[in-house]
């Protein structure tokens, strides 16, 4: 119960002071904001929007996602408020899922526009509702959990977000998001399958498409290996780094 | 015999081959105020983050009522509040949120936390302030709230890294009154301070760490005691010495049974090991053409066993200090 208490206070504290922080608004809401608006421009003379919205949506969630996580670790971390969670009689393990859920739902709210704008404005056929809102809340934990690991490797909160685009650029254009991995070349592709966005996206285009490169179990099982991995080893460097 | 509330036993903190903390035991008595005191890169905050769980442990054992700490930090953090030599609280957040965020991590129900933050407004007389943002607070009012939330789960021993630096002197005064108070309704008080007069005015029993080991462990009683002994004068020049080891030759020649330390750069301390007059050396000083503001007999201190212990002059200790808040 105790620890339940405080596992919520932290999720609504990050809710409240940095859901409107510059750093969100501008990577979170305003740049997928503007990939949209080009992308409609686009779509009006060459593309189907089923082909695009995948690609938009886990862009939204991506960026918002790590974004909100170089504010509400490194920030902290840096202004030495963070110091006082850990001193606090909190499990690690819940404290970090305190911490990265306000991203989650982050990523989650931030799909919600461009699902909405698809579907609504362009009319896009969504194969599988159920699917698709599962795809989604993955795909936030995935991107949330690599948002957590550069986080933890950064000190400040523009040097997360330069770590951040380091990787969310390439990943625009290897995992898939507008760019189908089997056309990429040879060797670019095992790039690819190491980044463990390749396979949330691989569910968000079967759940709109009802096609995909891989098969769906293969893809839930390598999300949810990568989120095992990728939350383990941020623990690991938190205790390591942090409690020297 | 009181009971002992912490203890430390053969603490070590190795970063490679060096012994930031050395081997240190003692224990801190329930109910008291512990001062550890050293000068900068002595141990006292790699000690103070050892046991606090905010640095691993090289070697050693440290419990808390019976709870080791080692095997289970966070029954152990669960007693212990912390006041970092920084204030760290939320700035957007109100004086008033803060305490109750805090109040949130240790579990406490959100009636619970109310009340206990709207008390420790009042205690620390910050009512005015409550729903003002941390980052409008002053330096003091910061320091204060940081006191309060550190004491918002009442827990049995309260850790205080520097409670009064950088701060008013209205503010700290105001500060140690509340340290006494908080102490007077059973809290254990365990801080670290570079200002000395600070430790002899709020401490019970005080530990000299140097060079990451304890080189005396006792009552702030007993220290200065040790130092009656000792007849000091302290004079003030108008210049600042420019040969202090010609100078202190000069008077070891005149006065063969004193000793000299330059307190800083225009003060120098004469210690001598039986009763000493003034005016002597005065004449001796004037004749020499150095002309004094101020020469006086010194009581002697904790300052001075300080200095007798560790060989280091406070006035430099607290020089180093700002340099190091400054950088920051």
């Amino acid at each position: 119960m105790k620890q339940n208490i405080a596992f919520w206070n932290i999720l609504l504290k990050d809710m409240k002071n940095y859901y409107l922080k510059p750093p969100n608004i501008s990577w979170g809401i305003i740049f997928p904001f503007a990939w949209m608006l080009m992308m409609f421009v686009k779509t009006k003379t060459a593309f189907h929007i089923e082909e695009v919205f995948s690609g938009i949506v886990a862009m939204s969630i991506l960026f918002g996602t790590t974004s909100m996580l170089s504010v509400t670790i490194t920030f902290e971390r840096k202004s030495r408020s963070f110091e006082r969670l850990l001193l606090a009689p909190l499990r690690m393990e819940l404290l970090i899922m305190a911490k990265i859920a306000g991203a989650i739902l982050f990523g989650i709210f931030n799909s919600i526009i461009p699902v909405l704008f698809s579907v609504i404005y362009f009319k896009a056929i969504v194969t599988n509702w159920a699917l698709l809102v599962i795809g989604i809340i993955l795909l936030s934990i995935i991107s949330t959990l690599l948002g957590l690991f550069i986080s933890v490797s950064a000190k400040e909160v523009f040097e997360a977000q330069t770590y951040s685009n380091f990787f969310r650029f390439p990943m625009i254009f290897l995992c898939g998001l507008f760019i189908p991995v089997a056309a990429l070349p040879v060797f670019i592709r095992p790039f690819s399958y190491l980044l463990p966005v390749t396979y949330g996206v691989d569910i968000l285009k079967y759940s709109i498409t009802g096609d995909n490169a891989l098969s769906i179990v293969l893809d839930f099982a390598l999300v949810l290996i990568f989120c095992f991995v990728l939350f383990y080893s941020s623990l690991f460097f938190i205790k390591k780094k942090w409690i020297i | 015999m009181k009971a002992k509330i912490i203890e430390i036993k053969n603490l070590t903190k190795k970063y490679d081959d060096f012994r930031a903390v050395d081997d240190i035991s003692f224990r801190v008595e329930k109910g008291e105020i512990f001062g550890l005191l050293g000068p900068n890169g002595a141990g006292k905050t790699t000690t103070i983050n050892m046991l606090i769980g905010m640095a691993k442990i090289s070697a050693g054992k440290v419990y808390y009522d019976g709870v080791d700490l080692t095997k289970n930090i966070k029954k152990a953090q669960e007693i212990i509040g912390v006041v970092a030599d920084e204030s760290n609280l939320y700035d957007e957040m109100s004086g008033y949120d803060n305490l109750c965020f805090c109040g949130s991590l240790y579990g406490l129900s959100k009636n619970d936390r109310e009340n206990k933050a709207k008390v420790l407004l009042n205690t620390f007389q910050l009512n005015e302030a409550a729903n003002r943002k941390f980052k409008a607070y002053s330096k003091g009012m910061k320091r204060k709230l940081t006191i309060a939330a550190a004491l918002i789960h009442n827990p049995q021993i309260l850790f205080l890294d520097e409670p009064t630096s950088g701060i008013d002197v209205a503010s700290a005064r105001q500060i140690r009154d509340l340290i006494k108070k908080l102490n007077q309704k059973g809290t254990t008080v365990f801080l670290t301070t570079h200002y000395i007069e600070e430790a002899e005015r709020l401490c019970d029993r005080i530990a000299f760490l140097n060079r990451g080991k304890i080189i005396r462990i006792d009552s702030v009683e007993n220290l200065i005691n040790e130092s009656k002994d000792e007849h000091i004068i302290e004079v003030v020049l108008d210049e600042n010495i420019s040969d202090k080891a010609q100078l202190s030759a000069k008077l070891n020649e005149k006065f063969t049974y004193i000793t000299c330390h330059f307190k800083n750069d225009n003060t120098i301390k004469i210690i001598s090991v039986k009763p000493i007059d003034i005016s002597p050396i005065v004449k001796f000083l004037s004749s020499e053409n150095i002309f004094i503001i101020e020469a006086r007999l010194h009581r002697p201190s904790l300052e001075d066993a300080f200095v007798k212990l560790t060989g280091i002059e406070i006035d430099l200790m607290k020089k180093e200090k700002e340099k190091e808040k400054e950088k920051k």
